[in-house]
Protein backbone atom coordinates (compact mmCIF):
# COMPACT_ATOMS: atom_id res chain seq x y z
CA UNK A 1 0.00 0.00 0.00
CA UNK A 2 1.04 3.28 -1.01
CA UNK A 3 1.26 5.35 2.21
CA UNK A 4 2.38 8.68 -0.02
CA UNK A 5 -1.43 10.02 -0.42
CA UNK A 6 -4.21 9.79 1.89
CA UNK A 7 -6.34 6.41 1.42
CA UNK A 8 -9.97 6.71 0.97
CA UNK A 9 -12.48 4.44 2.14
CA UNK A 10 -12.68 3.47 -1.63
CA UNK A 11 -9.42 2.61 -1.89
CA UNK A 12 -8.96 0.72 1.55
CA UNK A 13 -12.07 -1.36 0.57
CA UNK A 14 -10.21 -2.21 -2.77
CA UNK A 15 -7.50 -3.27 -0.38
CA UNK A 16 -8.98 -6.06 1.83
CA UNK A 17 -10.62 -7.02 -1.32
CA UNK A 18 -7.70 -7.52 -2.60
CA UNK A 19 -6.05 -8.66 0.53
CA UNK A 20 -8.28 -11.75 0.98
CA UNK A 21 -7.53 -12.92 -2.70
CA UNK A 22 -5.39 -16.05 -1.03
CA UNK A 23 -7.10 -16.87 1.07
CA UNK A 24 -10.39 -17.44 -1.17
CA UNK A 25 -7.81 -19.96 -2.99
CA UNK A 26 -7.95 -21.94 0.15
CA UNK A 27 -11.58 -21.27 0.74
CA UNK A 28 -13.51 -21.92 -2.50
CA UNK A 29 -12.74 -25.95 -2.34
CA UNK A 30 -14.21 -25.83 1.66
CA UNK A 31 -17.22 -24.20 0.06
CA UNK A 32 -17.99 -26.63 -2.84
CA UNK A 33 -17.66 -29.34 -0.36
CA UNK A 34 -19.78 -28.20 1.90
CA UNK A 35 -22.67 -27.63 -0.75
CA UNK A 36 -22.14 -30.88 -1.89
CA UNK A 37 -21.77 -32.71 1.27
CA UNK A 38 -24.91 -30.98 3.32
CA UNK A 39 -27.34 -31.86 -0.38
CA UNK A 40 -25.99 -34.93 0.12
CA UNK A 41 -26.74 -35.65 3.82
CA UNK A 42 -30.22 -34.76 2.82
CA UNK A 43 -30.64 -30.95 3.54
CA UNK A 44 -32.65 -28.67 0.97
CA UNK A 45 -30.69 -26.67 -1.52
CA UNK A 46 -31.95 -23.61 -0.02
CA UNK A 47 -31.69 -24.52 3.47
CA UNK A 48 -27.58 -25.39 2.61
CA UNK A 49 -27.49 -21.72 0.78
CA UNK A 50 -29.45 -20.08 3.73
CA UNK A 51 -26.77 -21.39 6.51
CA UNK A 52 -23.70 -20.10 4.22
CA UNK A 53 -25.69 -16.71 3.78
CA UNK A 54 -26.99 -16.09 7.80
CA UNK A 55 -24.71 -18.10 10.05
CA UNK A 56 -21.53 -17.96 7.50
CA UNK A 57 -19.69 -19.98 9.91
CA UNK A 58 -17.45 -23.12 7.86
CA UNK A 59 -16.77 -25.09 10.35
CA UNK A 60 -19.79 -24.67 12.30
CA UNK A 61 -21.32 -25.20 9.34
CA UNK A 62 -19.80 -28.84 8.35
CA UNK A 63 -20.61 -29.85 11.57
CA UNK A 64 -24.36 -28.93 11.66
CA UNK A 65 -24.43 -30.92 8.27
CA UNK A 66 -22.68 -33.97 10.23
CA UNK A 67 -25.25 -33.49 13.07
CA UNK A 68 -27.73 -33.29 10.65
CA UNK A 69 -26.92 -36.40 8.83
CA UNK A 70 -26.82 -37.82 11.95
CA UNK A 71 -30.41 -37.35 12.96
CA UNK A 72 -29.52 -35.01 16.13
CA UNK A 73 -31.98 -32.60 17.29
CA UNK A 74 -32.55 -28.81 16.71
CA UNK A 75 -31.55 -27.71 20.28
CA UNK A 76 -28.46 -29.97 20.27
CA UNK A 77 -27.25 -28.46 16.81
CA UNK A 78 -27.75 -24.69 17.86
CA UNK A 79 -25.74 -25.30 20.93
CA UNK A 80 -23.22 -26.84 19.24
CA UNK A 81 -22.80 -24.03 17.11
CA UNK A 82 -22.62 -21.74 19.98
CA UNK A 83 -19.64 -23.60 21.45
CA UNK A 84 -17.72 -24.12 18.18
CA UNK A 85 -18.42 -20.28 17.33
CA UNK A 86 -17.23 -19.31 20.37
CA UNK A 87 -13.41 -18.28 19.51
CA UNK A 88 -15.30 -15.37 17.36
CA UNK A 89 -15.38 -14.13 20.47
CA UNK A 90 -12.16 -13.60 21.06
CA UNK A 91 -11.72 -12.16 17.54
CA UNK A 92 -14.45 -9.51 17.89
CA UNK A 93 -12.37 -8.66 21.20
CA UNK A 94 -9.40 -8.45 19.41
CA UNK A 95 -11.11 -6.03 16.46
CA UNK A 96 -13.33 -3.87 18.95
CA UNK A 97 -11.29 -1.03 19.70
CA UNK A 98 -10.81 -0.31 16.59
CA UNK A 99 -14.28 -0.12 15.51
CA UNK A 100 -16.07 1.72 18.42
CA UNK A 101 -16.06 5.06 16.60
CA UNK A 102 -18.44 3.58 13.96
CA UNK A 103 -22.06 3.68 13.37
CA UNK A 104 -24.43 0.37 13.58
CA UNK A 105 -24.88 0.14 10.21
CA UNK A 106 -21.23 -1.02 10.12
CA UNK A 107 -20.83 -2.60 12.68
CA UNK A 108 -23.47 -5.15 12.36
CA UNK A 109 -22.63 -6.29 8.86
CA UNK A 110 -18.74 -6.23 9.84
CA UNK A 111 -19.79 -8.50 13.06
CA UNK A 112 -21.81 -10.65 11.03
CA UNK A 113 -19.08 -11.41 8.73
CA UNK A 114 -16.54 -11.77 10.86
CA UNK A 115 -14.39 -15.19 10.31
CA UNK A 116 -11.28 -17.25 11.29
CA UNK A 117 -10.23 -16.22 7.78
CA UNK A 118 -11.30 -12.17 7.37
CA UNK A 119 -10.05 -11.63 11.18
CA UNK A 120 -6.64 -12.76 10.50
CA UNK A 121 -6.59 -10.20 7.36
CA UNK A 122 -8.94 -7.92 9.35
CA UNK A 123 -6.78 -7.63 12.00
CA UNK A 124 -3.94 -6.38 9.55
CA UNK A 125 -4.77 -2.58 8.63
CA UNK A 126 -4.91 -1.59 12.48
CA UNK A 127 -1.56 -3.31 12.43
CA UNK A 128 -0.49 -0.09 10.78
CA UNK A 129 0.66 2.71 12.33
CA UNK A 130 -1.08 5.38 10.29
CA UNK A 131 -3.86 7.06 11.71
CA UNK A 132 -6.33 6.83 8.36
CA UNK A 133 -9.97 7.27 9.37
CA UNK A 134 -10.98 4.70 6.75
CA UNK A 135 -9.65 1.48 7.94
CA UNK A 136 -13.25 0.41 8.12
CA UNK A 137 -12.94 0.34 4.30
CA UNK A 138 -10.64 -2.26 4.31
CA UNK A 139 -12.19 -3.83 7.09
CA UNK A 140 -15.14 -4.55 4.85
CA UNK A 141 -13.33 -5.02 1.83
CA UNK A 142 -11.81 -8.45 3.52
CA UNK A 143 -14.68 -9.51 4.89
CA UNK A 144 -17.07 -9.15 1.36
CA UNK A 145 -13.86 -10.31 -0.11
CA UNK A 146 -14.76 -13.65 1.86
CA UNK A 147 -18.44 -13.71 2.47
CA UNK A 148 -19.26 -14.06 -1.60
CA UNK A 149 -17.24 -16.41 -3.33
CA UNK A 150 -18.28 -18.49 -0.02
CA UNK A 151 -21.84 -18.42 -1.19
CA UNK A 152 -20.46 -18.95 -4.55
CA UNK A 153 -18.61 -21.95 -3.99
CA UNK A 154 -21.67 -22.88 -1.69
CA UNK A 155 -23.98 -22.79 -5.00
CA UNK A 156 -21.47 -24.61 -6.98
CA UNK A 157 -21.32 -27.60 -4.45
CA UNK A 158 -25.19 -27.53 -4.46
CA UNK A 159 -25.60 -27.86 -7.98
CA UNK A 160 -22.21 -29.62 -9.04
CA UNK A 161 -21.78 -31.49 -6.21
CA UNK A 162 -23.51 -34.99 -7.56
CA UNK A 163 -20.71 -35.13 -10.17
CA UNK A 164 -17.47 -34.12 -8.41
CA UNK A 165 -16.40 -37.44 -6.75
CA UNK A 166 -15.86 -37.23 -3.36
CA UNK A 167 -13.75 -34.43 -2.69
CA UNK A 168 -11.99 -35.24 0.57
CA UNK A 169 -10.52 -38.81 -1.21
CA UNK A 170 -9.40 -36.48 -3.44
CA UNK A 171 -7.83 -34.40 -0.61
CA UNK A 172 -9.32 -31.08 -1.40
CA UNK A 173 -9.83 -30.47 2.28
CA UNK A 174 -6.07 -30.04 2.64
CA UNK A 175 -6.46 -26.81 1.26
CA UNK A 176 -7.39 -25.34 4.54
CA UNK A 177 -4.59 -26.78 6.41
CA UNK A 178 -2.46 -25.18 3.51
CA UNK A 179 -4.09 -21.68 3.92
CA UNK A 180 -3.07 -21.85 7.44
CA UNK A 181 0.15 -23.10 7.70
CA UNK A 182 1.31 -20.12 4.81
CA UNK A 183 -0.23 -17.86 7.19
CA UNK A 184 1.24 -19.36 10.41
CA UNK A 185 5.13 -20.07 9.96
CA UNK A 186 6.11 -17.06 8.72
CA UNK A 187 5.21 -15.14 12.11
CA UNK A 188 6.50 -17.53 14.01
CA UNK A 189 9.34 -15.59 15.39
CA UNK A 190 10.56 -14.85 18.49
CA UNK A 191 10.46 -17.48 21.19
CA UNK A 192 6.87 -16.06 23.09
CA UNK A 193 5.18 -17.00 19.71
CA UNK A 194 6.86 -20.37 19.22
CA UNK A 195 6.09 -20.91 22.99
CA UNK A 196 2.63 -20.24 22.04
CA UNK A 197 2.63 -22.24 18.90
CA UNK A 198 3.57 -25.40 20.82
CA UNK A 199 1.10 -24.90 23.47
CA UNK A 200 -1.36 -24.76 21.01
CA UNK A 201 -0.65 -27.38 19.10
CA UNK A 202 0.34 -29.80 21.84
CA UNK A 203 -3.22 -29.02 23.67
CA UNK A 204 -5.06 -29.15 20.68
CA UNK A 205 -4.09 -33.06 19.91
CA UNK A 206 -4.59 -33.85 23.96
CA UNK A 207 -8.28 -32.59 24.09
CA UNK A 208 -9.04 -34.27 20.38
CA UNK A 209 -11.12 -36.18 22.25
CA UNK A 210 -13.40 -33.74 23.58
CA UNK A 211 -16.69 -32.74 21.99
CA UNK A 212 -18.04 -29.94 19.87
CA UNK A 213 -14.51 -28.68 19.24
CA UNK A 214 -13.76 -27.74 22.75
CA UNK A 215 -10.21 -29.16 22.18
CA UNK A 216 -9.93 -26.45 19.69
CA UNK A 217 -11.16 -23.31 21.53
CA UNK A 218 -9.39 -24.75 24.86
CA UNK A 219 -5.46 -25.10 22.94
CA UNK A 220 -6.27 -21.46 21.69
CA UNK A 221 -6.72 -20.38 24.99
CA UNK A 222 -4.10 -21.93 26.16
CA UNK A 223 -1.87 -20.60 23.66
CA UNK A 224 -3.18 -16.98 24.07
CA UNK A 225 -1.70 -17.52 28.20
CA UNK A 226 1.56 -19.28 26.89
CA UNK A 227 2.47 -16.58 24.77
CA UNK A 228 1.85 -14.21 27.71
CA UNK A 229 3.68 -16.42 29.77
CA UNK A 230 6.61 -16.37 26.66
CA UNK A 231 6.73 -12.63 26.82
CA UNK A 232 7.44 -12.30 30.45
CA UNK A 233 10.38 -14.96 30.10
CA UNK A 234 11.74 -13.58 26.81
CA UNK A 235 10.43 -9.62 27.04
CA UNK A 236 12.80 -8.38 24.25
CA UNK A 237 11.28 -11.02 21.58
CA UNK A 238 7.76 -9.61 22.60
CA UNK A 239 7.06 -7.42 19.74
CA UNK A 240 5.34 -9.18 17.06
CA UNK A 241 2.28 -9.00 14.54
CA UNK A 242 1.31 -12.10 12.56
CA UNK A 243 -1.18 -9.70 10.91
CA UNK A 244 0.83 -7.02 9.46
CA UNK A 245 3.44 -9.78 7.99
CA UNK A 246 0.42 -11.80 6.20
CA UNK A 247 -0.14 -8.27 4.64
CA UNK A 248 3.17 -8.10 3.39
CA UNK A 249 3.12 -11.56 2.49
CA UNK A 250 -0.26 -10.80 0.43
CA UNK A 251 1.17 -7.64 -1.27
CA UNK A 252 4.41 -9.44 -2.17
CA UNK A 253 2.71 -12.56 -3.76
CA UNK A 254 0.06 -10.17 -5.49
CA UNK A 255 2.86 -8.20 -6.73
CA UNK A 256 4.73 -11.28 -8.27
CA UNK A 257 1.65 -12.00 -10.05
CA UNK A 258 1.50 -9.22 -11.62
CA UNK A 259 4.86 -8.89 -13.04
CA UNK B 1 -36.65 -30.99 11.06
CA UNK B 2 -37.86 -27.47 10.12
CA UNK B 3 -35.05 -26.46 8.60
CA UNK B 4 -36.02 -22.57 9.14
CA UNK B 5 -35.79 -22.59 12.52
CA UNK B 6 -32.29 -24.40 12.69
CA UNK B 7 -30.74 -21.84 10.16
CA UNK B 8 -32.45 -18.99 12.48
CA UNK B 9 -31.13 -20.70 15.69
CA UNK B 10 -27.86 -21.04 14.28
CA UNK B 11 -27.77 -17.56 12.86
CA UNK B 12 -28.45 -16.15 15.82
CA UNK B 13 -26.05 -17.54 18.53
CA UNK B 14 -23.65 -17.03 15.92
CA UNK B 15 -24.27 -13.66 15.61
CA UNK B 16 -24.92 -12.93 19.45
CA UNK B 17 -21.39 -14.30 19.87
CA UNK B 18 -19.38 -11.86 17.25
CA UNK B 19 -21.42 -8.48 17.54
CA UNK B 20 -22.46 -8.04 21.14
CA UNK B 21 -18.60 -8.87 22.22
CA UNK B 22 -17.42 -5.82 19.24
CA UNK B 23 -19.80 -3.06 21.04
CA UNK B 24 -19.24 -3.91 24.07
CA UNK B 25 -15.36 -4.37 24.30
CA UNK B 26 -15.27 -1.16 22.41
CA UNK B 27 -17.14 1.03 24.14
CA UNK B 28 -15.13 -0.35 27.67
CA UNK B 29 -11.42 0.78 27.48
CA UNK B 30 -8.97 -2.46 27.27
CA UNK B 31 -6.55 -2.53 29.70
CA UNK B 32 -2.99 -2.56 27.86
CA UNK B 33 -2.14 -6.48 29.24
CA UNK B 34 -5.20 -7.53 27.49
CA UNK B 35 -4.58 -6.18 24.44
CA UNK B 36 -1.11 -8.08 23.81
CA UNK B 37 -2.55 -11.10 24.92
CA UNK B 38 -5.09 -10.88 22.09
CA UNK B 39 -2.35 -10.40 19.67
CA UNK B 40 -1.22 -14.59 20.49
CA UNK B 41 -5.15 -15.20 19.62
CA UNK B 42 -4.07 -15.97 15.39
CA UNK B 43 -1.33 -18.00 16.12
CA UNK B 44 -2.66 -19.64 18.59
CA UNK B 45 -5.90 -20.57 16.38
CA UNK B 46 -4.19 -21.49 13.26
CA UNK B 47 -1.93 -24.00 15.19
CA UNK B 48 -5.35 -25.24 16.73
CA UNK B 49 -6.91 -26.01 13.37
CA UNK B 50 -4.13 -26.78 11.69
CA UNK B 51 -2.26 -29.65 14.05
CA UNK B 52 -4.90 -32.38 14.49
CA UNK B 53 -6.03 -31.69 10.78
CA UNK B 54 -2.25 -32.49 9.79
CA UNK B 55 -1.46 -34.71 12.42
CA UNK B 56 -4.98 -37.33 12.77
CA UNK B 57 -6.85 -36.39 9.49
CA UNK B 58 -8.72 -40.28 10.00
CA UNK B 59 -9.15 -39.17 14.15
CA UNK B 60 -6.15 -40.91 15.70
CA UNK B 61 -2.25 -39.58 16.16
CA UNK B 62 -0.53 -41.17 12.32
CA UNK B 63 2.97 -40.22 11.68
CA UNK B 64 3.76 -42.14 9.17
CA UNK B 65 4.29 -42.09 5.15
CA UNK B 66 0.92 -42.78 4.28
CA UNK B 67 -0.30 -40.09 6.02
CA UNK B 68 -0.88 -37.98 3.18
CA UNK B 69 -1.73 -34.39 5.23
CA UNK B 70 1.57 -34.83 7.50
CA UNK B 71 3.55 -35.15 4.39
CA UNK B 72 1.65 -32.16 2.71
CA UNK B 73 1.48 -30.21 5.55
CA UNK B 74 5.47 -30.78 6.02
CA UNK B 75 6.10 -29.48 2.77
CA UNK B 76 3.52 -26.72 2.98
CA UNK B 77 5.74 -25.39 6.00
CA UNK B 78 8.73 -26.01 4.39
CA UNK B 79 7.58 -23.85 1.33
CA UNK B 80 6.18 -21.09 3.74
CA UNK B 81 9.61 -20.94 5.73
CA UNK B 82 11.79 -20.25 2.75
CA UNK B 83 9.26 -18.40 0.54
CA UNK B 84 7.15 -17.06 2.59
CA UNK B 85 4.41 -16.55 0.15
CA UNK B 86 1.12 -17.60 0.36
CA UNK B 87 0.12 -18.23 -2.51
CA UNK B 88 3.00 -20.31 -3.37
CA UNK B 89 2.29 -22.64 -0.25
CA UNK B 90 -0.98 -23.03 -1.07
CA UNK B 91 -0.67 -24.24 -4.87
CA UNK B 92 2.53 -26.55 -3.93
CA UNK B 93 1.00 -28.03 -1.06
CA UNK B 94 -2.37 -28.90 -2.89
CA UNK B 95 -0.54 -30.49 -5.79
CA UNK B 96 1.80 -33.02 -3.10
CA UNK B 97 -1.24 -33.62 -1.31
CA UNK B 98 -3.22 -34.43 -4.30
CA UNK B 99 0.28 -36.62 -5.92
CA UNK B 100 1.00 -38.07 -2.46
CA UNK B 101 -2.57 -39.25 -2.13
CA UNK B 102 -2.91 -40.83 -5.51
CA UNK B 103 0.50 -42.62 -4.74
CA UNK B 104 -0.21 -43.83 -1.35
CA UNK B 105 -3.96 -44.24 -1.59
Amino acid sequence: MTSASLPTRRSEFAAGFRDMTPLIIGGIPFGIIYGALAVASGISPWTTLAMSLFVFAGSSQFIAVGLIAGGASIPVIILTTFVVNLRHALYSASLAPFVRHLPQRWLLPLAAMLTDESFLVTNRPYQRTDSSPTKHGDYLGANLGMYIPWQISTLIGILFGAVIPDASQLGLDFAMSATFIGMLVPAIKGRPVLLAVVVAGVTAILAHGLPNQIGLFLAAVLGVIAGVIGERLWPDQAAYTLAAEAHDEAELTIAETHE
Amino acid sequence: MNELLLVAGMAAVTLGIRYPVLVLVGKIPLPESVFRALRYVPPAVLTAIIVPAVLMPAGTVDVSPTNAYLVAGIVSALVAWRTKSLLLTIIIGMAVMLIWSAVVG
